[in-house]
């Protein structure tokens, strides 16, 4: 009943010269330092600004309720499009949080009022909570979306030979990334028909244990299905560290260089030969 | 991003027979597509499945495969659960040896297909049967 | 079920291609059809094609290195092809190295192999 009341009291108050609105957007307005348009900050802020007083009228003032769903989903939108522009979470949150300024009680508000005010304070509080939430959820998006990129951009797979393809390794591995990479590298030998791989880790500056296990998995990986794989460039450091770990590369072929690995697949490949092999 | 872990969706097959145990694995397969498993992923996880619902049948005497998804914070995996009231396992360790096998598997059942998921629990007691819980995220 | 897998005879060569997920009495069935078939045929090449397989269990992954070892021991080879990325992957991590059993990429580079084999073998073509 007190919540009714309030809320019917709140809804006055914000529509009570139609000020409110404008007042809200020149608050935001000033504190994003005009890095977003005035026309666009409007919109926005109207949207909600409608948004919040549908759900006030419906009579609620807790934001998880139904009547809120086209607020949230309005933050929602607010804090993305902020997160994407690369403002800050304060940045984003001072667009609710400006709201709540306007209708700060004076010396005159009466008692009721202050109550009211109170209530508002706590929903706008919950509400801007919720949209840095959002807006560290959309930051995630970004991030996760970036990595993948930069992992697709530093594993290509390239054909060196008829039937003989390498994967050049350039940078710090982590387990995520050499399981990428040597997934990728199995399939490219389905799709090129390569009976034979060259893991070149020229440009890794260290391997742990991890991925050592890796890249030995791969290697008997692309046994099971049929081709041969040789590993090239272990640094000497590489090659102390893995020593130390206890790490064995067993029977599998290692060379100095990339193009030693190549001499070696294709001496031991008459058959990846175009011409003069011995078959 | 951890939160409370929520599961959608859930789905019974018993297993009481071989066929049973391609229907299990079928169904742990749409699951892993609908939540979103890489390729890798939900071929490791089917493959668990596969090797779990297996010793249901034979180590369990038959049971229950209950699948679902779950859902904690942003993260959203295949949660798959194998029952029987079978003779249960007396030496849980002993199990998850790899190469041990109390039938004529090759004893890489439970111990590979741990491997292959990402949590993995084990519940069983010498009479009261066995109850494993598998979970696959989605990376 | 009374399915059973198709065993053909190519040549000197018995060839089987799995196309559906199988369940394991028809996977037993099939361990016993191709060494019956191998002594019944002469033959002295498998070409087991896995290509349409979306997983190799410990089941399965017994069954082929089984057939491998039951074949060399009836004067046949075996070789199995097509294994898909995702399921060589899983097979490193379950544990099973499938030792014993030959593997190819394809059905072709399969029955070279096999070509390869023989010439060796008999010092002939």
């Amino acid at each position: 009943m007190a919540v009714e009341r309030a809320s019917e009291r709140l809804v006055e108050l914000l529509t009570r010269d139609g000020a409110v609105q404008e007042q809200w957007v020149a608050a935001v307005a000033a504190s994003l330092g005009g890095r977003i348009s005035r026309a666009e900050l409007e919109r926005e802020l109207s949207d909600l600004y409608q948004a919040l007083l549908q759900a006030l009228d419906k009579g609620g003032l807790d934001w998880q309720d139904e009547a809120y769903s086209e607020v949230r989903a309005l933050l929602v939108e607010l804090s993305r499009s902020r997160a994407r522009h690369g403002f800050t979470p304060t940045e984003t949150a001072v667009s609710v949080f400006a709201g709540k300024d306007v209708l700060e009680p004076t010396a005159d508000s009466t008692a009721e009022d202050t109550a009211a005010y109170l209530q508002l304070a706590r929903l706008f509080d919950a509400l801007g909570l919720f949209t840095i939430e959002a807006y560290a959820r959309t930051r995630e998006e970004i991030i996760s979306a970036q990595a993948e990129q930069l992992l697709e951009l530093s594993t290509p797979v390239v054909k060196l030979w008829e039937g003989v393809v390498a994967v050049p390794l350039v940078g710090t591995l982590d387990s995520a990334r050499t399981q990428v990479v040597m997934e990728k590298l199995l399939q490219s030998l389905v799709d090129s028909e390569s009976e034979h791989a060259i893991i070149d880790i020229t440009g890794v500056p260290a391997v742990d244990t991890e991925v050592a296990q890796h890249l030995l998995k791969t290697v008997v990986a692309a046994r099971l299905m049929g081709a041969e794989c040789t590993i090239s460039g272990i640094r000497p450091q590489i090659a102390q560290t893995l020593v130390a770990l206890g790490v064995q590369f067993g029977d599998i072929v290692t060379k100095a260089t990339l193009a030693d690995a190549l001499r070696h697949v294709l001496q031991h490949s008459g058959a990846a030969l175009p011409s003069g092999g011995d078959r | 991003m951890t939160g409370p872990r929520v599961v959608e969706d859930e789905q019974s097959v018993p297993i009481g027979s071989n066929d049973d145990v391609v229907r299990a694995r079928q169904t742990v397969r749409t699951y892993a597509q609908q939540c979103g498993l890489s390729l890798v992923d939900q071929t490791k996880l089917v493959t668990a499945a596969s090797e779990l619902a297996r010793n249901t049948l034979v180590y369990g005497g038959g049971g229950l495969m209950r699948c679902a998804a779950v859902r904690s914070g942003a993260r959203v995996g295949v949660h798959a659960v194998f029952e029987d009231s079978g003779p249960g396992i007396a030496d849980l360790d002993l199990a998850l040896t790899d190469g041990w096998t109390s039938g004529g598997g090759l004893g890489l059942g439970l111990s590979g297909a741990r491997r292959l998921v990402d949590e993995f629990e084990l519940r069983s007691e010498p009479g009261s049967g066995t109850k494993v819980s598998v979970t696959k995220w989605a990376r | 079920m009374s399915d059973r897998v198709p065993v053909l005879k190519i040549g000197q060569v018995l060839l089987v291609s799995i196309q559906v997920d199988l369940e394991d009495q028809i996977v037993l069935d099939l361990q016993d059809d191709l060494a019956e078939r191998i002594v019944a045929t002469g033959a002295n090449g498998v070409v087991i094609d896995i290509t349409a397989l979306e997983i190799v269990d410990s089941f399965v992954g017994r069954m082929l290195a089984n057939t491998a070892a039951i074949s060399r021991m009836l004067d046949a080879e075996t070789v199995v092809v097509g294994m898909r990325p995702a399921v060589a992957i899983t097979l490193v991590e379950l544990g099973l190295s499938l030792g014993g059993v030959r593997t190819a990429l394809t059905l072709e580079k399969g029955l070279a192999l096999l070509e390869r084999d023989r010439t060796a073998r008999t010092g002939r073509p």
